[in-house]
């Protein structure tokens, strides 16, 4: 019997892409987000208040990715900024491989922001770097205020928490406390919005956060 | 559930490693799987047993080890198992640590016998 020891990432091949994708938009001066959360969260519809909160300001790129459809890339060109949409045919995550062809697909001189929108799953997203400098992940109080115990490796490798859908509060009885006391025991560190996609509540406070660390960036 | 593009991804590893004359040789591929890696290990198992099932690789099988989350506090520098879904430091209640395994996912050795399958 002979043993050979390796000691190798099995995602090392995703990693490079993403190191690579990294050093191109960080070389662009370009702040790029990784936008996760379940299906139907509203990170379409974040992405959406933000370009109309800040769209005049900062001049934003976005990368769709869908498991079926380009539907959300519809919604988005609408605020007339590139979008480029990525189709996983059921695939359960972005890789880096694809955001690297996307953004070959992009004028990167031109950009600011980069949101990329991931696949609606609170899993699989939380181990595929992207080359992002950050995660937002985005939790909707209809799914409930135990969430981040459950997802725990999201929550973990997020930066930013967006408590999404705060206008359902009075029909779904969700804590808001308690929902952020569950992610903030995960992840001390995380920066928490409450928003509303609905009414527009906590969205300028979240953009002019983001405004702020786009300033910063460096 | 992605565990079938991992698999993908190991054999290429163990291609890397082991020339395609030695492939009948290998018997165990040890694999480190972390808590928070996001990997279902009979489905992983399960999956290389299907790549490889028609290949010179076929048999080899996966030696899975689940790997603990441990963290380090970094209030009083205590490392801890994180049990559940609490990361509180146990020994002085801070929240504030860094994980220092749970995460890895991990192709640690491939094991060849001398000889190869059919002469055992």
């Amino acid at each position: 019997m002979s043993v050979i020891t390796i000691e190798r990432k099995v995602l090392e091949k995703n990693d490079e892409f993403a190191r690579r994708n990294r050093t191109l938009l960080e070389s662009h001066g370009i702040l790029a987000l990784n936008l996760v959360s379940s299906p139907g969260s509203g990170k379409t519809s974040i992405v959406e208040r933000t370009l109309e909160h800040l769209g005049k300001d900062l001049r934003f790129g976005v990368i769709e990715g869908d498991v079926q459809t380009d539907l959300d890339a519809q919604r988005v060109a609408r605020y007339q900024v590139p979008v480029v949409q990525i189709v996983t045919n059921g695939g359960c995550h972005l890789e880096a491989k694809l955001v690297q062809d996307a953004l070959a697909q992009m004028d990167l001189a031109g950009l600011d922001v980069l949101i990329i929108e991931n696949v609606g799953n609170l899993v699989c997203p939380a181990n595929y770097d992207l080359g992002e400098a950050m995660k937002v992940v985005v939790l909707s109080t209809t799914e409930g205020d135990d969430k981040p115990l459950k997802y725990p490796g999201m929550v973990r490798n997020a930066s930013v928490l967006l408590i999404n859908k705060i206008d359902l509060i009075p029909y779904v009885g969700c804590d808001l406390a308690t929902l952020r006391g569950n992610a903030l025991k995960i992840n001390p560190h995380l920066q928490v919005f409450e928003t509303s996609c609905t009414d527009a509540r906590g969205i300028a406070g979240w953009c002019r956060w983001l405004r702020e660390k786009e300033a910063r960036k460096s | 559930m992605h565990e079938l593009s991992l698999a993908q991804d190991i054999v290429e590893i163990i291609r890397q490693y082991v020339p395609e004359d030695r492939a009948g040789y290998v018997r165990t591929v040890k694999i480190k799987v972390g808590p928070l890696a996001g990997v279902v290990a009979d489905s992983l198992d399960f999956c290389f047993g299907a790549i490889v099932g028609d290949t010179p690789l076929r048999h080899a099988r996966l030696d899975i080890e689940a790997t603990r989350l441990q963290s380090v506090c970094s209030a009083c520098d205590t490392t801890f198992t994180v049990e559940g879904s609490s990361f509180l430091c146990p020994q002085c209640g801070s929240i504030d640590n860094s994980l220092v395994s749970g995460t890895e996912l991990q192709v640690v050795e491939i094991e060849l016998s001398d000889l190869p399958a059919g002469e055992i």
